[in-house]
């Protein structure tokens, strides 16, 4: 009788679970579709699926590259060459603390949500174009560096992949604000980390160096409620963090506009200061505006770094 | 109580209340509003961040001001303020409320009693006896005064002022005993005795006086001199303001309407005279004057005064006779009349046209026939014809053997001299006149006498038509009615010929009161002395006329010396009296009448009547504190930074409609759903509402009873039976509608009508059953076919024939030739076939139209037939025994027919074509 009702509740869990996977699945997959997929090859003969060009044979070809049915139109052999593709490692940090969590407004998705959303659809436009994409782990101890403990998802390439990283996504991380750890960078991939930033800023810093030490590059994405940039708040008020560790009280939220609007300057600018360093680009996004607009940019960006 | 100018406590403990504000203050000032928390992750960015100003944790000075406000609010609420608090007294003593009740009073009765029942609410509160007295009704010495101030309460609605001064009040007052308060509302005017009054009741215990503030104005009795109406008025105290005097009476049609308004403005002293000049015939129609929008019996009545008689005077004397003016046969009443009358020259007959009140014939001997018809014919009508007799008369035979209808006696000839040189005896002199005569009180003066006269054939009614006689018991003035006139031969000349009497004051009182001529100026005791006046009409203390009803007669001496001073009393109220043909008004105010302000002993205080009531405050003091603390709360917000757009306008929201909150109503389209749903369950018979609720309870239980067999027999099963409202209902749901028409059965209206003929396009069907089959004979229609006719005349309805014998109506589902109701052999009415329509050969029916008729009528009362009760046993009795059973049974196969009829159209009709059909297919 005691165990009973807790059958149920786990498979209700699962199936709440697996029913949240594809609805973000086919979220993810609508955003990707609006980015219209560019040519996406190296411009160089090699190893790849796409025809390239044919050549004559030399006398070094094997035999059983020759393209018979070209060569049989004229006396000459020629040899089919395909495209040469190689395969980036793009490795994804998504925030998933409890700031993150955060909405200020009712009719806005959390900034964990987007964030969610943005990865996947990203993912599932680098897996379309061949890629392996994983996934990185949050900063914790032991996760610093093995490499293993620092990805919540090996880089793999392929649909199913897609389905890996979604599933990676939970549970969330319970710390207040999030960091990623710095080992799970894979050399000279390209990394994109979506994140509000608020956080203590030395464990991005660092990440950045290391990104930089080991060629890495890519973009981060800080993803802000509009409340977060705007604070519409007047009175006097206690702000307190997501889990309550942090708090600060004003008599006059309306006067510590100016204020937190100019330490938000400050952090961005601190942002793009170390981004810069190691070659990455930064992008801010709100969540009250389309999330296809920042992964247009997101696209073009990693494109042109490829 | 504690009174504070226009406010008074009920409960002045709880003010100390207020002394604790200024530690709220303090309180208040020391505790921030309390701080929202607010979950947000960019605090980790705000860590160090410093408030700008530190003020701010202290409520602002507002909200401290608007917290005490609703708190002092409170307080005040809960002691009990009450606005105007009524400042009396509460003693042990009985009240006395002494009203004077007179004509004075009425222009502001409505306050006098509204005050007076606020006085007596206070008294009832307090406990105190109290007793109500009108002065102008003043109770019996004896009667016990005082009772529960409730009860004279309930007896102050019935008060009425009347409209004579006080009378014997001060012999009333001294009657009192006991100690007792008074309340004494006074009118402001002066009245015999009210000082004394004053003494007796001062005598008793403090005396309140209490007075209205509007001034009193009163009408003069209007005076008529030279044409022009002179009205005069007064007003007490001396007002400013104008006021308008409107003249009302009759107008043609007998509808009393204003005939004129003039406006009276009043001197310093307080009075004002006006001048009116008006056209005789609206002048003569005035029945009293008054003053606008003022109720007073202070108004003045119009009495003969104001009018003067239109006097036709026709002498006998040939023109041209060269006569000196003082012989002249017309001179004396000419100066007799003229100051008071319209008077008409010319010839009679021109003289009748302008409709005179009097004809005055001066010697006029014999008349011409048209003359004498039209003269005639005139005084039947209510005309007054007044003769007089001269050497003509005495010449001619007129009335000399038989009675001329102009003449009041008969005549004996030749008339008789007394006097004079040729003959015996002194000049005659008058008899007293005899009581009964509309001469009786005349003083004769002594040098008045009669030489010469016409004599009077002694007859037996002679007596009785002599109303002066000379001394010797001649007739010196006969009269005599004639049709609803009267005809007056003076037995003289109307000039000095024959006697002194037109040289005399008599000779003018006389016409007076022959009413030959009217008096404008007011007469006195001596001239009214042994008249008997009736009263006709009364005015009451508002100045409304009513009818006198059963007051008696009052004497003429005491009527004369009232109509002076206006000395009105119970038993002689002001209105109009009637003696004979004379009228005069006797009004509140007399010529003589000075309103003297009424002089109280120096110190005594007057309060006014327009006390403003007594209001609590309590409701609105704490509704305040209540509008002031939600205030608070949303200012708090507002400060707390709660405050902010969606959620503002929540609160708003539900602020405004908290207030506004009402009941809201939306039924009419919910009704017409639910007739709907109630309608289409399936196949539904429905009628129409006749609006005679036994028919409608018949039908619908006849539909039922028919819904019961065709249940059982058929393969339809309609639901329960619904009733139409042709005005309301819709009533497209519905195949058949069966129609019971009653005689009163009210017509549709065109609205209806028009979703009649909508239904009848669209293919439904009505059977109107008249239900009077029993009734009719003979072509004659019965109440209900005339209805019926009425009812169905803005129909589009199809020629009709009574239903064949081949009609498909005759075998849709059992074969009938006949189709009975509650009467055997009815006939019904279908829509007629084509004349086209021809019988197909080898088959015993015609070949019809298509569709099914629109309208079945009849009058077989099926309905009665097929009613049955809740248990399904026949309501009403259908012939006698079995064979009325099958007759029934007969009823309701028609009923099955018919609603086969109706869902399935022609379909049996079409079933004859079956053998030639399976004939063909067998080919």
């Amino acid at each position: 009788m005691t165990a009973a009702p807790a059958a149920p509740s786990r498979t209700a869990e699962a199936e709440a679970l697996g029913a949240a996977l594809p609805a973000l699945l086919v979220a993810s997959d609508q955003l990707a579709a609006t980015v219209a997929l560019g040519a996406h090859g190296r411009r160089r003969a090699g190893l790849g699926d796409a025809f390239w060009q044919y050549r004559p044979a030399q006398p070094a070809d094997p035999v059983r590259m020759i393209d018979w049915r070209r060569s049989a139109r004229g006396d000459q052999t020629f040899v089919r060459e395909r495209e040469a593709e190689t395969a980036q490692t793009v490795m994804l940090w998504i925030d998933r603390s409890r700031a993150m969590a955060y909405s200020g407004a009712p009719n806005r998705p959390p900034k964990a949500e987007r964030a969610a959303l943005l990865g996947l659809a990203l993912a599932a436009l680098m897996l379309r174009a061949g890629e392996r994409v994983g996934l990185m782990a949050d900063r914790a101890p032991g996760a610093d560096t093995d490499p293993a403990a620092a990805r919540r998802a090996a880089p793999r390439s392929g649909r199913t992949q897609l389905l890996r990283l979604a599933e990676a996504g939970d549970p969330p991380d319970p710390a207040e604000y999030g960091a990623p750890a710095p080992a799970g960078l894979a050399a000279h991939g390209q990394a994109v980390l979506i994140s509000d930033f608020l956080g203590p800023f030395a464990p991005i810093a660092a990440l950045m160096d290391q990104a930089a030490a080991q060629g890495v590059r890519g973009a981060l994405v800080q993803i802000l409620d509009p409340a977060e940039e705007d604070l519409p708040f007047a009175g006097r008020t206690i702000f307190e963090s997501m889990g309550g560790a942090m708090r600060h009280e004003t008599r006059s939220a309306a006067d510590l506009r100016a204020l937190y609007g100019g330490r938000l300057r400050d952090r961005r600018a601190e942002l793009e200061l170390a981004a810069g360093r190691a070659g990455f680009v930064v992008a801010t996004h709100r969540t009250d505006a389309p999330a296809a607009q920042v992964l247009l940019w997101l696209w073009r960006m990693l494109d042109g770094a490829r | 109580m504690l009174v504070l100018g226009p406010i008074g406590f009920l409960a002045p403990a709880v003010l100390w209340g207020l002394l604790a504000l200024p530690v709220l203050w303090w309180l208040l000032r020391a505790v921030p509003p309390a701080p929202v928390r607010r979950r947000f992750p960019g605090v980790a960015l705000m860590l160090g961040l410093a408030d700008r100003d530190a003020e701010t944790a202290r409520t602002p000075w507002w909200l401290l001001a608007l917290r005490l406000g609703a708190l002092g609010l409170a307080i005040l609420g809960f002691a009990g303020p009450v606005l105007n608090p009524e400042a009396r007294l509460p003693g042990r003593d009985p009240v006395l409320y002494v009203l004077e009740g007179s004509w004075t009073d009425a222009r502001d009765w409505g306050a006098r009693t509204a005050r007076l029942e606020a006085l007596l609410e206070g008294s009832a509160r307090a406990g105190q006896p109290a007793g109500v007295v009108v002065l102008t009704d003043p109770p019996a010495p004896g009667t016990p005064l005082f009772g529960a101030a409730a009860e004279a309460q309930g007896r102050v609605a019935g008060l009425r002022p009347n409209p004579w001064l006080p009378e014997g009040a001060d012999r009333w007052a001294a009657t009192l005993k006991g100690r007792f308060e008074t309340v004494w509302f006074v009118s402001g005017i002066d009245w015999p005795g009210r000082a004394e009054t004053l003494q007796a009741l001062e005598a008793r215990g403090p005396v309140r006086l209490i007075g209205g503030s509007a001034p009193l104005i009163a009408l003069a009795p209007p005076v008529f001199a030279e044409g022009r109406i002179a009205l005069g008025a007064q007003s007490q105290p001396p007002s400013g303001a104008p006021a308008e005097v409107v003249a009302r009476g009759p107008d043609p049609n007998g509808t009393e309407r204003d005939l004129a308004r003039i406006e009276l403005a009043f001197d310093a002293a307080g009075a004002a005279a006006a001048e009116l000049a008006l056209p005789p015939e609206i002048r003569n129609r005035i029945a009293r004057f008054a003053i606008s929008g003022v109720q007073s019996a202070a108004a003045a009545l119009g009495d003969d005064s104001l009018r003067r008689r239109k006097i036709a005077l026709v002498s006998g004397a040939a023109a041209g006779d060269e006569t000196l003016d003082l012989l002249a046969p017309l001179h004396y009443l000419r100066q007799a009349l003229a100051p008071t009358a319209d008077l008409l020259d010319g010839a009679l007959l021109e003289s009748l046209a302008a409709r005179p009140d009097v004809v005055i014939l001066a010697d006029v001997a014999r008349l011409g026939e048209a003359e004498a018809a039209a003269l005639g014919a005139w005084v039947e009508g209510g005309g007054l014809l007044l003769r007089f007799a001269g050497p003509r008369l005495a010449r001619s035979d007129v009335g000399r053997t038989e009675a001329d209808p102009l003449l009041p006696v008969r005549l004996r000839e030749g008339g008789r001299s007394v006097g004079g040189a040729m003959s015996w005896g002194e000049p005659r002199a008058l008899a007293p006149f005899a009581e009964g005569t509309p001469f009786a009180g005349l003083a004769i003066p002594a040098e008045v006498t009669v030489s010469a006269q016409v004599l009077a054939q002694p007859d037996p009614d002679l007596p009785a038509r002599t109303i002066a006689a000379l001394a010797d018991g001649t007739p010196l003035v006969t009269r005599a009615a004639l049709g609803e006139g009267q005809v007056v031969l003076f037995h003289v000349t109307a000039n000095a010929e024959w006697s002194t009497l037109p040289l005399s004051g008599l000779f003018v009182r006389m016409l007076e009161r022959l009413a030959v001529s009217l008096r404008s100026a007011r007469p006195d005791a001596a001239e009214l002395e042994g008249t008997l006046w009736t009263p006709v009409q009364v005015l009451d203390a508002f100045g409304r006329p009513g009818d006198a009803g059963r007051l008696a007669a009052v004497e003429g001496a005491r009527l004369g010396a009232a109509l002076g001073a206006g000395a009105t009393a119970r038993d002689l109220p002001p209105g109009v009296y009637t003696s004979e043909d004379r009228r005069i008004a006797l009004n509140v105010i007399g010529e003589e009448t000075v309103l003297q302000p009424a002089r109280w002993p120096a110190g005594t205080r007057i309060e006014g009547l327009a006390v403003p009531p007594e209001r609590g405050l309590k409701g609105l003091a704490l509704a305040l504190a209540l509008g002031l603390v939600a205030l608070d709360a949303l200012a708090s917000l507002a400060l707390a930074g709660r405050l902010r757009g969606a959620a503002a306008a929540q609160a708003g929201a539900v602020i405004l409609g908290a207030m506004l909150l009402g009941p809201t109503t939306a039924r009419a389209q919910d009704a017409a759903d639910a007739f709907a749903i109630r309608a289409t369950p399936g196949f539904v018979l429905a009628h129409v509402l006749s609006g005679d609720a036994r028919v409608d309870a018949i039908t619908a239980q006849g539909l039922e009873g028919l819904g019961r067999v065709l249940g059982r027999r058929t393969s339809v099963e309609p639901g329960p039976p619904v009733g139409v409202d042709l005005e309301r209902d819709e009533i497209d749901f519905f195949t058949l509608l069966y129609w019971p028409v009653t005689a009163d059965a009210p017509l549709p209206s065109a609205e209806a009508y028009a979703r009649l003929g909508r239904y009848l396009r669209a293919g439904g069907m009505i059977v109107f059953d008249t239900r009077d089959d029993d009734l009719a004979a003979g072509g004659v229609a019965t109440p209900e076919q005339a209805r019926l006719r009425l009812l169905a005349a803005p129909l589009d309805i199809p020629p009709l024939e009574p239903v064949p014998a081949d009609h498909v109506l005759t075998r849709t589902f059992y074969l009938l030739t006949e189709f009975p109701g509650r009467h055997p052999r009815t006939t019904v009415w279908v829509e007629a076939a084509p004349p086209e329509a021809d019988r197909a050969e080898g088959v015993p029916f015609r070949t019809l139209n298509d569709g099914v008729t629109p309208v079945v009528i009849g009058g077989g009362d099926w309905a009665g037939a097929w009613a049955v009760d809740d248990l399904g046993l026949p309501v009403l009795p259908v012939g006698r025994g079995v064979a009325g059973e099958r007759q029934r049974e007969f009823a309701y196969r028609f009923g099955v027919n018919l609603v086969m009829h109706v869902l399935t159209g022609n379909y049996k009709s079409d079933q004859v074509h079956v053998p030639a059909l399976l004939e063909r297919l067998g080919q």
